[in-house]
């Protein structure tokens, strides 16, 4: 070993932080001048390996400052403060279509940060590094309980902030993909709403029966997110991604129960056959299978079934009628879902119902349908069975890995800030220090 | 029927280790309104400990404990950490308390929680409430219990392949093992040996020195410490082993030493026990204060007046911090420094010492952002008699001597045992 290289001090600060929250990676008392990869790993809780790196060169105090410091090369490049999070992707040789989703928030992710000698691109594994941290992220902020709230069909995610509250409630939906995922719901906990992850694929109704449930589902979860004694009741939101976005629409729209002090649709679309039931929004989608096509590495796209965005009123969600701020998130390179073409024709419809000031689209070229919460790897394709499917297969999200990523970010940043205005009074919209 | 809303209350970074600072940040507050920032831990003894700021919101219904004065409480002025280094018993509390964390594996829990107005915040339900976790153990760190070659105490390794340069902590008189320094300095690089050493009596004191000689040589030939860099961190009666290991030991050589509260008191030829027995004879002596706190330091400025009661340390080669506070009533640890300067000047090596006294700073210079101790309980080794000993310090110039020590404490054993010692060895 290089002996002169042999005290490089590598830290990260904080080393305990929040998802959403950035860190310093300072790299101190390298040789001025020489060549360094710093890399990160992580093993996800299904086993698999994911790594980052990027290469960079020490200046003349023989330090690097990822925040200040350009990447030349490596899973991604230039200035990045975050990029060892962010471009995070299946070490080589692991098995195609993997994504990353934390099943359990009570525990942190775990990255181990490493600096290498030289400009390393493979073979990690078998490199001994200069030095290396440990790096914990975390879903859930400290004080934050989670715990089950007892619903009708089944108990349901809840994660309430620390404090006497009252706290705003959140109702948080995410799509069709297999199993309940609640650490959008833990994190929004951490920022001070009382949120409830609501799994409305894995009822007991739609396991028995096969079929969806219906609207009385959620409305019997608004009651129960109501009832509790620290959630002001006159202060809920939902927020909804990809086919949670037509629920949620549904609800605010329709629902005679569910009052909503706003909205937040991620990568959905309005068109959906008005006033049908969840079963029925469903089907609707499956009717036009056949528009599914297929990229060059045979991915499904299915971005076309809803389009073209029908100008038949019945067939879209009457977003006209809405009463509460929505705010949209759309990737323009979703390849799941057409957020695009349907975000202008819900502007349109709302400029000619009177009602567009309650409106706010945020769309990003370039990203993805899979916008999550920000510092998370970039998902372009993964292996997916839908409700009622019996396979896996590959679909095509979209979206290009930096913009994505930036997307992810600045995504994240405005609905905290949508939802401390709309359901924490608005008088103070500072950005948060730590974002 | 509209519910209000709290304000926000947001603790940045949540989760962080004890020498770094957090932003304290209330939102939503209507403008210009008046409220206190509580914060409340709960120590392992289960005693609380408290601390308060008045404050008031500016016309965005904002306070930021960063930014804002605090108008009274524990603490007053713009003082982003003083609602952690001003803590203090709550009212009603035993006498003579000390903080300490005993179980390093786990953070500090503090609640922070924001009141409306002030006077008699405490008899309102908060507001809204946050949790810091403050951690003495960065991931990654390990804990490895030692018991080799007769030696006892605790070692902590940093994350990382290593090897890496290490240190010999060593805590004075007055408590059981000490872990937390030793985890926060793996924290920050270093393979840090929290040394067990005043459990038991010794035949003699070559057998005691042999005890810390060995010490130092495990730590030296552990696979993940690089051999020539490895430097010893003392206070108080540490601080007087550190001296004397540096001074009189033919076959160890730290490659630099800190001495916290520094102490040379060591009449030549006695074990640690004996010379504190040698101490308790003067105690009649001792100067009781006001509230009968017990002071040491006018009779032992007495016997460090006798050289011969002290260690030789012009034989020092090796790099020296001190860390003195000035106001240091247990021991005369300022005089003590200057005697130290000036041996070395007459033996020509003055440039290998660096002195840090700070003016209103007590004894027991900790971590940064730990409560202030002017006095506490003392158990005392021979007689098992329960006295208060007078520490000293004035609570918010102690605390930046804290705060500002530690950084240079790290920067200097950065300098030593990171990078190469240039000729120059002063900070």
């Amino acid at each position: 070993m290089d002996r002169k290289q042999c005290c490089v001090k590598l830290s990260v600060q904080p080393s305990r932080g929040l998802m959403d929250e950035k860190f310093i990676v300072l790299v101190q008392n390298a040789l001025p001048g020489s060549q360094l990869t710093i890399r990160a790993l992580h093993q996800c809780e299904d086993g698999h390996s994911w790594e980052a790196f990027g290469h960079y060169t020490a200046d003349t105090t023989g330090t690097i400052n990822l925040s200040e410091d350009p990447s030349i090369r490596g899973t991604y490049s230039g200035v990045e403060q975050m990029g060892l999070l962010w471009s995070l992707r299946p070490i080589p040789g692991s098995k195609p279509g993997l994504r990353m989703r934390k099943k359990n928030i009570q525990t942190p992710m775990e990255v181990t940060i490493s600096v290498y000698q030289g400009h390393q691109t493979e073979g990690f594994a078998d490199l001994v590094p200069l030095s290396g941290v440990v790096v914990e992220r975390w879903y859930m902020a400290p004080g934050v309980r989670g715990f089950q709230l007892q619903k009708v069909d089944s108990p349901q995610p809840f994660f309430l902030p620390l404090g006497p509250g009252p706290f705003p409630g959140l109702l948080d939906l995410y799509g069709l993909g297999g199993q309940l995922v609640e650490y959008r719901a833990a994190l929004l906990a951490s920022h001070g709403f009382a949120s409830m992850a609501i799994d409305y694929v894995n009822s007991k109704f739609t396991i028995e029966t096969g079929k969806m449930v219906d609207s009385q589902y959620f409305e019997t979860a608004y009651r129960v997110l109501q009832q509790h004694p620290q959630v002001c009741k006159s202060r809920i939101a939902m927020i909804g991604f990809s086919f949670g976005t037509s629920i949620t629409l549904k609800m605010a729209i329709y629902s005679e129960i569910i009052k909503l002090s706003a909205a937040v649709c991620i990568s959905g679309s309005h068109v959906q056959p008005v006033d049908g039931s969840v079963e029925e929004i469903l089907r609707f989608s499956y009717k036009n299978a056949g528009k599914t096509r297929f990229s060059e590495k045979d991915e499904k796209i299915w971005r076309d079934q809803l389009l073209p965005i029908p100008t038949d009123p019945s067939l879209k969600a009457d977003v006209g009628r809405l009463q509460c701020p929505l705010l949209l998130l759309v990737g323009e390179d979703d390849q799941s879902c057409p957020a695009q073409e349907s975000a202008l024709d819900i502007k349109e419809m709302m400029a000619q119902a009177g009602n567009s000031h309650l409106l706010t689209v945020l769309s990003y070229p370039n990203a993805g349908h899979l916008i999550e919460p920000p510092y998370t790897p970039h998902t372009r394709s993964s292996n997916f069975r839908t409700t009622g499917m019996p396979e896996k297969v590959m679909y095509l999200w979209g979206g290009q890995t930096v913009e994505h990523s930036r997307a992810q970010e600045d995504a994240w940043k405005k609905i905290l800030v949508f939802l401390r205005e709309n359901l924490y009074g608005g008088r103070n919209p500072t950005l948060f220090s730590h974002l | 029927m509209t519910q209000a809303v709290p304000p926000i209350l947001s603790v940045t970074p949540s989760r962080a280790l004890v020498d770094e600072k957090f932003q304290v940040l209330v939102e939503n507050l209507p403008p210009g309104c008046p409220v206190t920032l509580c914060s409340l831990h709960r120590s392992e003894d289960k005693d609380d400990w408290e601390a308060y700021g008045h404050y008031v919101s500016d016309h965005r219904g904002v306070v930021s404990v960063s930014e804002d004065l605090s108008f009274g409480g524990t603490y007053t002025g713009k003082e982003p950490m003083g609602l952690l280094w001003s803590m203090r018993p709550v009212p009603g509390s035993r006498k003579g308390l000390r903080l300490r964390k005993i179980n390093v594996c786990t953070p500090m829990l503090v609640n922070i929680s924001v009141h409306s107005g002030h006077e008699g915040f405490r008899d309102r339900t908060p507001l809204a409430s946050a949790l810091a976790e403050r951690w003495y153990m960065a991931p990654g760190v390990k804990r490895i219990d030692i018991n080799k070659q007769g030696v006892q105490g605790t070692l902590y390794i940093p994350p990382g392949p290593g090897p890496f340069p290490a240190l010999l902590d060593m805590w004075g008189g007055g408590a059981g093992l000490l872990e937390y320094r030793s985890a926060l300095l793996a924290s920050r690089g270093y393979v840090s040996f929290s040394l067990d050493y005043l459990w038991s009596e010794y035949l003699s004191a070559d057998v005691e020195f042999k005890y810390f000689e060995t010490a130092f040589n495990i730590i030296r030939n552990h696979s993940q410490v690089i051999p020539d860099r490895v430097g010893i961190l003392g206070s108080s009666l540490g601080s007087m082993v550190a001296f004397d290991l540096t001074a009189y030991s033919t076959i160890i050589k730290p490659r630099c030493i800190v001495c916290i509260s520094s102490n040379h008191y060591h009449p030549p030829g006695t074990t640690l026990k004996a010379g504190f027995k040698i101490l308790s004879k003067h105690f009649h002596k001792a100067h009781f204060d006001e509230n009968n706190h017990m002071s040491w330091r006018s009779f032992a400025l007495d016997l460090i007046a006798d050289p011969s009661n002290n260690v030789e340390v012009g034989r020092i080669n090796c790099p020296m911090l001190l860390v003195n506070g000035c106001d240091d009533q247990n021991w005369p640890t300022v005089e003590t420094a200057e005697e130290v300067a000036r041996l070395l000047r007459e033996g020509g090596k003055e440039h290998l010492l660096s002195r840090l006294a700070y003016p209103g700073a007590g004894h027991l210079i900790e971590p940064p952002f730990s409560p202030h101790f002017r006095a506490t309980k003392f158990i005392i080794l021979n007689s098992k008699e329960k006295v208060i000993l007078l520490w000293g310090g004035h609570t918010k110039a102690h605390s930046d001597a804290q705060e500002d020590s530690w950084r240079k404490i790290l920067s200097f054993l950065q300098l030593h045992l990171y990078h190469s010692p240039s000729v120059k060895a002063n900070l």
